[in-house]
């Protein structure tokens, strides 16, 4: 008579990985329902070509590292990059930018490092960066929101868009046009009212540009729902919300010739809450201790507004979250929590005498 | 004399260099007497990481020879009852690179320990000679016995006994010695089913 | 109300504790035959005082205490011994240990014992003794000896008693039974301890808010006493030692520290009961109440069980259901472990026995990769980081393990419990801690057998010096007297041919002629050979019937014979051919 014998725990919670990713997928609709009303088709086709090339990307590897094709593709992590890359490039891109993006992610980013949980950067930021400094002209061009659009003009439809996006036919004029936050980068000498009264982004909302700002409130919605699910901590999200408003504040002088925006503004354009919520709370990639991950949110929410403020390039989301995982694990080192019967709170690096590290 | 030193650069500065150098090399003579390690540390620190097992299958009369010839450039791969661990260790140590172990000197086994089959002793005393650890316990034309928490499984006594009663048996896991096995040595069809006792 | 500290981490895994809680406590029809092991859970054994087939009564003491941590043993009925020997116990090892196997007469017949119900009067060592003599040893699972622990010397003293009632396992309601039932006699036991304390200042009883009708017995009986009953928040697992301390005083057990070091002492609630049993109706720990639960059982219940039972005769009584358990585990389901047989006895730490079904807790899926999510940080209630041991026991770096206060982890469980990726956290640390002592030990044991090996070398070459110097002195009389002899004559020279010569002819005198040696060799080969085919013999035996143990050590002892059987004939063909 034979029982199994397991080690204890014996139950486990109904939690698991795949649940955790089709968690993250389902937060993301909101966000991906406002931008694709403001934006049009460019932005189903990105997330379609960019979910496609990562699956079979990964399938593809997975089978030459001889791992289970099913198990793993399963976890839905590959789905999760891709989205998280769809949703962050220029509607309307050239398929092939999309392409390059989501083989860099998945292939270079992710699986060479080892696959799921060993990758230390955030794959999607990883493929953004990739394209955004190989091919800056496609990458800086974004679609006009819906409500700008000149009379008589609209986003074009699936089939226009279709050409655009594989067949590289030229979208007719007005549909392209600038984002909030380049206007602040290039709209240097000009006081911030008159910013806001010289350009029709910001008409409707004067907080952060139309169209930007109502797809970020839909990210943070999403977010708040996996905060409330319980799938992240508040720490990083707070931490890198937190750092962004009170540098903004801090360089916000009421709208003078050189200030960099308000802290709304900052807030809800760009990639701001796809960042805080989506990205940064990627656990592989960020710091592992709750302490350790508000630190972690708060550098990256200081640099994307000093990338912003006075970098080159006028979003900064992703260079500051490939930053942010370059420091990740300095900052793990200082910020392990003190274990129940010790008074010294731990280093990583403790009793490292003899490593080579 | 300053004078002449400030005029002439070139002796200025091969003086102070020749001062500095002979300083220098006064302090570190001084130190090198004053500070003088006698022995190798290198030596005692490899010879921690072998299993003292002193079973001389490594070819030198015992583990500090062999931890000696070590230092002095030999193959770190040489000694079977440390096996793979030992040998990682001492790569670490030294920061080269772990080599599997060399087949030539023996295979890695599982410890063992000598038992000597009590009835059949003729009380030589030879095994207890050959015992590098004295783990052997009696006198002529009495029995032997090992004492089991002093043996370390060296084989040395096996050979030497005349009437071959010395057995080289596996030390058996108790209950008290027992610890589940980490989930890695479980085999995977099986992934958290686990029925066999674990041998450390 | 007492102010109460927050530990960190923490989960809820459904309790599941309603189910055995229907019924009152239970007898069980006394077993044909007890099995009482004769370790503690700390590797020392007692010492069995009784032989084969001895007449034992009921509360006979039949194993004495020996060596500080072994803890006394006594006959749960009464009957005859009819066996000494190594058995199966309930253990995650599945491995076996000594015990006494006594076949009860059906009599049941209590030995005559004395009783001290005026406890009040005995000094704290007698009490002590009284305590260890009865056999009593921790019942929440360590199996700790009680009397160690209350035998307080001189230097340290006791200012805080806690009586650990939490229970905070799913399923188990023993304790929350035994309270409900029996409090009166818990609260007389918590006064004998405070005497062999001398009186400590407070006694708290900490105990989950989710057992109401317990609470209210204990604070009904403890009206008028300095006993405070202290209901705690619901949270595995707030019943560990050193959370529990931390929940009831704010104080933290410093690592590798005992209670006593902070003036503290912790004892299980069925603990204090079975003291109260012991010095007040002089009855040993012969039984405990045990949980049988799980859906597997037809009948969920609590019973007050002989020490020694069998798992089979419980379960039997339970209706329980080979096909629909799914596994059987001893303790509860987060640090309880599982059996690999059900004939195996159940001892005093043995809290509660779940026969799970398969919906119950289904076989969990592979282990995924870790995706560092960090849940299990934030649930560890040691403040650990789990994902980082388990890199590193991964990647058996034992020294960042131990940087990272792995030994500083009790092993609860919740990490695993919470972890979305299925990984078996804690039987990575189980296998790390192992690594790490083994290792440890063979380091000491290297050391000293560098030290004897040592010590040999310098007495070797003393009794070595010690002949050179013999043989010298020896030279130089015999060398004397030889001059002596001859004086007048020159005196001798020694040439080097005739050291030769001489060489030569001592080893021609030792020399053994051939015809010996061989006859000698093949003495050894028919000796070899015979030993050979014994060995054939006992390893066909073994390899039908015998463990996998014997069988490895049978075909070792095999190799060797063949060995044997080589050399001696290769070293004959030798001398046959010279």
């Amino acid at each position: 008579m034979n029982y199994k014998q397991i080690s204890s725990p014996q139950i486990h919670k109904r939690q698991s990985t795949d649940r955790i990713m089709q968690l993250v997928l389902i937060a993301t609709l909101p966000g991906a329902l406002i931008l694709s009303y403001q934006f049009g088709w460019g932005v189903l086709l990105n997330l379609f070509i960019s979910t496609l090339t990562c699956i079979v990307t990964e399938a593809l590897v997975l089978k030459l590292r001889h791992r289970p094709i099913n198990i793993h593709l399963g976890d839905y992590s590959a789905v999760v990059t891709a989205v998280l890359l769809g949703l962050a490039l220029p509607p309307l891109v050239p398929w092939w930018v999309v392409v390059t993006a989501a083989i860099f992610s998945i292939l270079i980013a992710k699986q060479l490092y080892g696959g799921l949980g060993s990758n230390p950067f955030n794959p999607a930021m990883v493929g953004y960066v990739v394209v955004l400094i190989s091919f800056p002209v496609e990458m800086t061009t974004w679609v006009t929101p819906i409500s700008l659009l000149p009379q008589g003009v609209s986003h074009p439809g699936l089939w226009d868009s279709g050409m655009i996006v594989f067949a590289g036919s030229v979208p007719i004029d007005g549909i392209t046009g600038a984002t909030p936050l380049d206007l602040f980068k290039h709209s240097k000498g000009l006081m911030v009212e008159q910013i806001y009264n010289s350009n029709r982004l910001f008409d409707n909302a004067s907080i952060a540009g139309v169209g930007w700002e109502w797809a970020n409130v839909a990210f943070l919605i999403g977010g708040l729902a996996l905060l409330k699910a319980r799938i992240f901590t508040w720490h990083g999200p707070v931490g890198m919300l937190g750092s962004l408003t009170l540098m903004s504040m801090l360089f916000w002088d009421a709208g003078s010739s050189s200030s960099p925006g308000s802290p709304l503004m900052h807030l809800f354009s760009g990639a701001s809450m796809l960042g805080a919520f989506f990205i940064i709370t990627d656990p592989v990639s960020s710091a592992t201790s709750n302490r350790g991950r508000l630190i972690y949110g708060a550098l990256i929410g200081l640099l994307i507004y000093i990338i912003r403020a006075w970098g080159s390039y006028p979003d900064a989301v992703a260079f500051a979250v490939l930053l942010g995982n370059f420091a990740a694990p300095f900052i793990d080192n200082y910020t392990l929590p003190r274990t129940y019967g010790h008074s010294q709170r731990r280093r990583a690096t403790a009793k490292e005498t003899d490593k080579n590290v | 004399m300053i004078n002449l030193l400030l005029d002439n650069v070139v002796l200025a500065s091969l003086l102070a260099l020749i001062g500095l150098g002979g300083m220098f090399g006064g302090l570190l003579g001084y130190a090198a007497e004053k500070f003088k390690i006698n022995s190798d540390p290198v030596i005692d620190t490899i010879d921690e990481l072998l299993p003292q097992t002193q079973c001389g299958q490594c070819g030198f009369p015992g583990c500090r020879p062999y931890a000696q010839s070590i230092a002095d450039g030999d193959a770190i791969n040489k000694c079977p009852p440390g096996g793979q661990t030992t040998i990682n260790a001492i790569a670490k140590l030294l920061d080269i690179t772990a080599v599997p172990l060399d087949e030539e000197h023996g295979q890695e086994e599982l410890r063992t320990i000598a038992y000597i089959r009590e009835d059949e002793c003729i009380g030589c005393t030879k095994c207890i000679q050959a015992c590098p650890v004295d783990a052997i316990l009696g006198s002529a034309k009495l029995m032997h016995t090992v004492i089991e928490k002093e043996c370390t499984g060296c084989d040395l006594c096996v050979d030497p006994c005349p009437v071959d009663c010395i057995d080289m048996l596996p030390v058996k896991t108790s209950i008290d010695t027992w610890y589940w096995p980490s989930p890695e040595n479980i085999p995977p069809s099986t992934t958290s089913a686990y029925t066999e006792g674990h041998a450390s | 109300m007492r102010h109460l500290w927050e530990t960190p981490g923490g989960v809820h895994p459904p309790d599941n504790k309603a189910q055995s809680q229907t019924m009152s406590i239970g007898q069980v029809p006394l077993p044909k035959t007890l099995i009482l092991p004769l370790n503690s859970a700390f590797d020392e054994v007692a010492k069995a005082s009784v032989r084969i087939g001895d007449r034992v009564l009921k509360g006979q003491k039949i194993a004495d205490i020996q060596g500080k941590l072994s803890v006394a043993v006594h006959a749960s009925s009464s009957g005859f011994v009819t066996s000494i020997e190594p058995r199966t116990i309930a253990h995650p090892s599945g491995l076996s240990t000594p015990c006494i196997e006594i076949t009860t007469d059906g009599e049941d017949r209590w030995i005559e014992s004395k009783t001290y119900p005026h406890y009040q009067h005995i000094d704290p060592p007698k009490l002590c003794d009284i305590i260890a003599q009865a056999g009593i040893a921790g019942m929440g699972g360590a199996g700790f000896p009680s009397a160690v622990k209350l035998a307080i010397d001189g230097e340290k003293s006791v200012d805080t008693l806690i009586i650990n009632a939490t229970e905070c396992e799913p399923y188990i309601t023993a304790d929350d039974m035994l309270i409900r039932e029996r409090a009166a006699e818990i609260i007389k036991g918590i006064d004998v301890i405070n005497c062999a304390l001398s009186k400590p200042k407070a006694v708290l009883i900490g105990i989950e808010n989710n057992k109401p009708d317990a609470i209210k017995a204990l604070q009904e009986h403890c009206k008028g006493t300095q006993i405070e009953v202290v209901p705690v928040p619901t949270k595995y697992p707030s019943g560990g030692e050193k959370q529990l301390i931390y929940i009831l005083t704010g104080k933290e057990l410093p690592s590798e520290a005992l209670p006593i070091n902070i003036g503290m002492i912790c004892l299980n609630i069925a603990t204090v009961f079975a003291i109260k049993r012991a010095v007040i109706d002089g009855q040993p720990l012969i039984s405990r109440i045990t949980t049988i639960t799980g859906q597997a059982c037809d009948i969920n219940r609590n019973y007050e069980v002989l020490i020694g039972t069998s798992v089979e005769h419980l379960l039997k009584l339970n209706g329980f259901n080979r096909e629909r358990c799914s596994r059987l585990i001893v303790g509860g389901p987060m640090m309880g472990f599982t059996l690999s047989s059900t004939n195996v006895p159940v001892t005093k730490t043995s809290t509660c026995i779940l026969a799970v079904s398969h919906q119950e807790m289904p076989d969990s899926s592979p282990p995924q990769p870790c995706i560092r999510c960090g849940l299990c940080a934030e649930v560890c209630p040691a403040s650990l980081l789990p994902q980082q041991l388990y890199w590193y026991a991964k990647a058996a770096d034992h020294e960042r393990l131990q940087a990272h206060h792995l030994f500083d982890c009790i092993e609860c469980g919740a990490c695993s419990y919470v972890c979305p990726s299925k990984i078996p956290l804690v039987q990575h640390y189980r296998g790390s801690k192992g690594d790490i002592l083994t290792a440890r030990a063979e380091k000491t044991m290297a050391s000293k057998a560098r030290e004897r090996f040592e010590s040999r070398a310098v007495r070797l070459e003393k009794i070595d010096s010690q002949r050179e110097t013999k043989r010298e002195s020896r030279k130089l009389t015999s060398n004397n007297a030889e001059q002596q002899r001859v004086s007048g004559k020159p005196p001798l020279t020694t040439s080097a041919e005739d050291i030769i010569k001489a060489a030569q002819l001592r080893v021609q005198t030792k020399k053994i002629s051939p015809e010996k040696q061989k006859a000698k060799l093949e003495r050894t080969l028919i000796a070899a050979q015979i030993r050979l085919e014994e060995a054939q013999q006992r390893l066909a035996d073994v390899l039908e019937s015998g463990t996998v143990d014997q069988q490895t050590q049978h075909k070792a002892t095999l190799e060797g014979a063949k060995q044997k059987v080589d050399k001696t004939q290769q070293r004959l063909a030798k001398i046959k051919l010279q």
